[in-house]
């Protein structure tokens, strides 16, 4: 049987705008997967702990408040810590080009802007997930 | 592989969703991995929240675990929400009233999509609840999607279930309409500070008037789940109504009569199993499919013709 990707689409730090996570949520339910939906205004190690619970092949970052370069990498780094490095790590808000490259060094497989398609997203998605049984 | 070890003596919840994964996939090896552990399941007590969409499960559910990890008693959820028809895909959006949850070590939150599964719980939900039982928690709730008049297996899988209604959903012969109204051992009428509240109230206080079940009536019990008003009272409905199945000797019967039809759903899906993975029953099966369409057997013969060959095969 072809197995959903389970996707946790999270909002860390602390703007309350989730127009964007819930477009994305969306698109990915339409591309047939499962998005959990955890709301705004998450901590690092609340994320982890569910990603972890809910076992997901992909977590997907929102933020626009200008923290990403703080919060972001402690994610990637408590999921390391939790032996859980094999969830793809992708983010999207507003994100200066110039973070980019940092963020991608800390271990955040993608980074989203404005305009992107969901199209986008959604094939970086498939393509790079890595499958796990 | 280490599951076993790492539920049972590390209690990995890693591990814990890892098999659940599993048995929502499909994957043989974790019904192997059931059958060595099930003799260490049967300890937890499983309560389903169930009721239409919106009415505010989450948020009752939430209140509860929060009661029940004051009384340091350790919770599994298990959030049910529905599967796309159309894409396959899902929004499990049940943790958005539990976020304060997430990082209690006393709690286990899992979102299960449907998967094409009608009956309110998805496939999977009765092992994963068998796991949640086996890693050790004292209580599980089953949260299922949101119900409409008909999605009642929540009542083969729970030993207490809350009917979480609101006011203003329908007059009296709603109330007395066959299904979701009869499977209730404790009833909510959520959102009680809207208008009309009382007036729900008396309709479900009728219907249960009918009931023929002497000796447990369904208490009705007013709740504002999101100001936490009135969810100790319901607490403690369903803790009376766990003592009164398990004084009663009801809880052995329920159980009984649960493992037979959980018994009999496995061994359905065995059979299906077997028509599926055999290359010679499905060939039967399409032959047999035309010759119904053709109108040369009836489809009750050609049913008993594919039940004589799946025999054949075990």
């Amino acid at each position: 049987m072809e197995r959903p990707i389970r996707v946790l689409v999270a909002k860390p730090g602390l703007d309350g705008h989730d127009r964007g996570a819930k477009v994305i949520a969306r698109a990915l339910r339409d591309a047939g997967m499962e998005v959990i939906y955890t709301g705004i205004r998450q901590t690092p190690e609340q994320i982890v702990e569910t990603a972890i619970q809910e076992d997901v092949d992909v977590v997907a970052l929102s933020l626009l408040s200008g923290a990403h370069n703080t919060l972001f990498p402690k994610i990637v780094e408590l999921l390391r810590q939790k032996g859980a490095d094999d969830i793809l790590v992708v983010g999207g808000g507003v994100i200066p080009p110039d973070d980019i490259p940092f963020l991608k060094s800390c271990g955040i497989a993608e980074i989203f802007t404005p305009g992107t398609p969901t199209s986008v997203a959604i094939e970086f998605i498939k393509q790079n997930v890595k499958r796990r049984n | 592989m280490d599951l076993e070890r790492r539920i049972i003596a590390e209690r990995d919840k890693r591990a814990v969703a890892r098999l659940i994964s599993m048995v929502e996939n499909e994957d043989e090896r974790a019904y192997e991995i059931l059958r060595k552990l099930y003799k260490y399941s049967g300890n937890a007590y499983v309560i389903g929240i169930t009721g239409p969409p919106g009415v505010g499960k989450s948020t009752i559910t939430d209140k509860l675990v929060k009661l029940l990890r004051k009384h340091n008693k350790s919770v599994g959820i298990l959030a049910i929400d529905p599967t796309s028809p159309f894409t396959g895909g899902a929004i499990l959006g049940d943790r958005v009233r539990m976020q304060d949850l997430a990082l209690d070590p006393g709690v286990f939150i899992r979102s299960m999509a449907t998967r094409g599964y009608l009956g309110g719980l998805s496939k999977a939900t009765k092992a994963a609840i068998n796991i949640l039982d086996i890693y050790g928690v004292d209580y599980i709730f089953v949260e299922t999607v949101g119900v409409g008049q008909s999605e009642i297996d929540i009542v083969k899988t729970a030993d207490t279930v809350v009917m979480v209604l609101v006011p203003g959903l329908g007059d009296d012969i709603q109330a007395i309409k066959a299904g979701i109204m009869e499977i209730g051992d404790v009833f909510v009428i959520n959102k009680a500070d809207k208008e009309d509240a009382d007036k729900t109230i008396s309709y479900i206080e009728n219907v249960l008037d009918y009931n023929q079940e002497k000796d447990w009536r369904p208490p009705v019990k007013k709740a504002v789940a999101v100001n936490d008003v009135g969810t100790h009272e319901v607490l403690e409905a369903i803790l009376n109504h766990e003592n009164h199945l398990k004084k009663s000797g009801k809880f052995y019967l329920k159980r009984l009569s649960n493992a037979k039809i959980e018994l009999l759903e496995i061994t359905k899906q065995k059979i299906m199993d077997i028509i599926n993975n055999s290359s010679h029953n499905k060939e039967l099966l399409e032959e047999l499919a035309i010759k119904v369409t053709m109108r040369e057997i009836d489809p009750y013969s050609a049913a008993s013709e594919i039940l004589k060959s799946v025999k054949g095969g075990i």
